[in-house]
């Protein structure tokens, strides 16, 4: 069972969003990222625990740690490492530093990494939690022309089929794979476990293998990053359940939602 | 037969179509003006010339009733949405950003050769080009961007565009080919839930509860004032990370950003990343002991107390208004 797992370098989701400055009042385009805490995407973290649970499940096999990112991202791949990954591959886009990638870019330059090299499963993370397209895992294995389930919350071996749960308006459909497959992984689908020191320094030692590619012209062009609308104040409407009667008539007459 | 501008695609459930897609249909008919030419629908599945007429104001219907589509298969899916888009020569393709819609729009990026904007919550045509803007970091920032050429897959936030039902239903309706063959993914079994539950981002109403409420049993307070609401249970990333709740409930930067008419966040103390997922609802109201919880510095109305008190003084206040 070889198995490639896709991860993205993110701000830790409890950063505070900052934009960067722009030159001559031109519109900001990037996120301030001096003193922001970087992480494994989320749901990119669970990909390679599933990653991990299926190759032990399977007795054998190989889990592989990709990202694309800037020369950063070896760092998301050294944990990978510690965490249990047997093997890191950096792609690097060659590209004036600071520009994103879009979603296509990304789909189709990873769908060119792993073209030339066989696999049997391809995992993502449901979507990363910068950008938050959801698109690149359905992208990348479409453009391989290879099945693949969003938003998997549980993967296994059934007869030797690939068998993916995939929630579908409250209900779950059992999918059944041909390999090679990809998918993009849920929230409980697996914990990713905390690696001990001596697999931390154990990753130190190991080769990452870095990839050079150009990427193909974007389709998005950034035109500008804003802080999100800001709300109108709110007010406390008074303290425990005599406040309800107030409540109800701001909802009914002011904001007019009942 | 005229092309269209715009092609829609009108999401189905137990053979009715859901209101996500009523409003992309809405902004569909507004982004179609400006790009000069009309609307095309796809609809899927048996029973889908039906609920095809439903789309007012299209001016062509692509239905494929096969029987496959009565499950979510992606790659069936995607490519008959492909073959609408080619056959009606849209520059756009529109979905509801639902989680089947967010999945569909990238295999359909995929056959088209593009990219996704996802989970657009504005869009405008300007100098003959397509710009959205979209929520990231969960809502921490809004990107804006322009699609530097056609055709352009785009996914609209729910709860955030206006249905619109005037007009007559589409006068063409074209066949679509089912092309078969063998994709390598089949649905071979359906669990059904204990209790039919509307996804969190489509839902209009969301009652959501946190580590204030104590326990997982408590939750009944919340899913019985949702019931008087018609609306959802939400919940925070504490409490489905303990498993109170199952993850598919939690609001927040790793869970699901939701935009619903009125949120009532009870018990919730409000983590920036919880806020982040829910800040964009219209109405807030937030219930919690703390008077200096984070959650009441965006809500819109705020009860300082504690929910079991108030949660249950609220719910029989709305039964008695009905």
């Amino acid at each position: 069972m070889k198995i490639h797992v896709c991860l993205k370098r993110v701000p830790h989701t409890a950063t505070k969003i900052r934009l960067s400055a722009a030159e001559g009042g031109a519109p900001s385009k990037s996120i301030q990222t001096q003193g922001v805490e970087f992480a494994i995407s989320p749901h990119d973290e669970i990909a390679l625990a599933e990653a991990l649970k299926l190759k032990e499940k399977a007795g054998q096999g190989e889990v592989i740690a990709v990202s694309l990112g800037p020369d950063e991202a070896q760092t998301i791949l050294r944990t990978a490492l510690a965490i249990g990954a047997d093997s890191a591959i950096h792609v690097k886009a060659n590209m004036p530093t600071g520009l994103e990638l879009d979603g296509f870019q990304v789909a189709t330059v990873l769908a060119g990494v792993f073209r030339t090299r066989p696999f049997d499963l391809l995992l993502f993370g449901r979507l990363a939690a910068d950008d938050q397209s959801a698109q690149v895992g359905v992208l990348t294995a479409r453009l391989l022309g290879i099945p693949v389930v969003a938003d998997v919350t549980k993967a296994e071996i059934v007869a030797g089929s690939l068998h993916l749960h995939h929630p579908v308006d409250g209900r779950v459909e059992v999918v059944e794979c041909r390999l090679p497959a990809a998918f993009t992984a849920q929230k409980g689908l697996a914990e990713a476990p905390y690696p001990s020191i001596k697999q931390i320094m154990a990753a130190k030692k190991k080769t990452i293998e870095v990839l050079s590619v150009d990427p193909p012209e974007p389709v998005l062009e950034v035109l500008g990053l804003e802080p999100p609308p800001s709300r109108k104040p709110g007010r406390i409407v008074g303290e425990g359940p005599s406040a309800v009667p107030e409540l109800i008539r701001l909802l009914r007459e002011e904001a007019k939602v009942l | 037969m005229s092309p269209c501008a715009v092609m829609v695609y009108f999401e189905c459930r137990d053979g009715r179509v859901k209101g996500p897609s009523l409003e992309t249909l809405g902004e569909a008919r507004r982004l179609s003006e400006a790009l000069g030419g009309g609307v095309g629908v796809v609809a899927l599945g048996p029973g889908a010339r039906a609920v095809g007429a439903l789309a007012s104001g299209a001016a062509q219907l692509f239905v494929d009733e096969s029987e496959i589509h009565q499950s979510f298969h992606l790659i069936e899916a995607a490519r008959a949405i492909t073959a609408a888009r080619r056959a009606s020569e849209a520059k756009v393709v529109l979905l509801a950003a639902t989680s089947v819609g967010r999945e569909l729009a990238a295999a359909v990026a995929a056959d088209l050769g593009t990219c996704v904007a996802a989970d657009v919550t504005e869009l405008w045509v300007k100098d003959g080009s397509l710009n959205v803007r979209r929520p990231v970091h969960a809502g921490k920032a809004f990107l804006t961007a322009r699609f530097r050429r056609f055709p352009a897959v785009v996914t609209l936030r729910p709860n955030v565009f206006m249905k619109d039902s005037s007009g007559d239903p589409p006068r063409h309706v074209e066949k679509l080919d089912f092309p078969g063959g063998e994709t390598g993914a089949r649905v071979v079994k359906t669990l059904e839930p204990e209790i039919a539950k509307v996804d969190l981002v489509e839902a209009d109403v969301i009652v959501s509860g946190g580590r204030g409420l104590k326990g997982p049993e408590n939750f009944s307070i919340l899913e019985s004032l949702a019931r008087a609401l018609g609306g959802a249970v939400g919940a925070s990333r504490a409490v489905c990370d303990a498993g109170w709740r199952p993850h598919s409930d939690q609001v927040g930067q790793t869970g699901k950003t939701v935009s619903p008419r009125l949120y009532i966040a009870c018990g919730i103390s409000g983590a920036i990343q919880h806020l982040a997922g829910m800040s964009s609802s219209k109405n807030i109201v937030a219930i919690n002991k703390d008077s200096n919880a984070p959650i009441f510095q965006v809500a819109d109305y705020g009860i300082v107390g504690d929910l079991f008190e108030v949660v249950p003084a609220l719910e029989s206040a709305i039964r008695k208004l009905k």
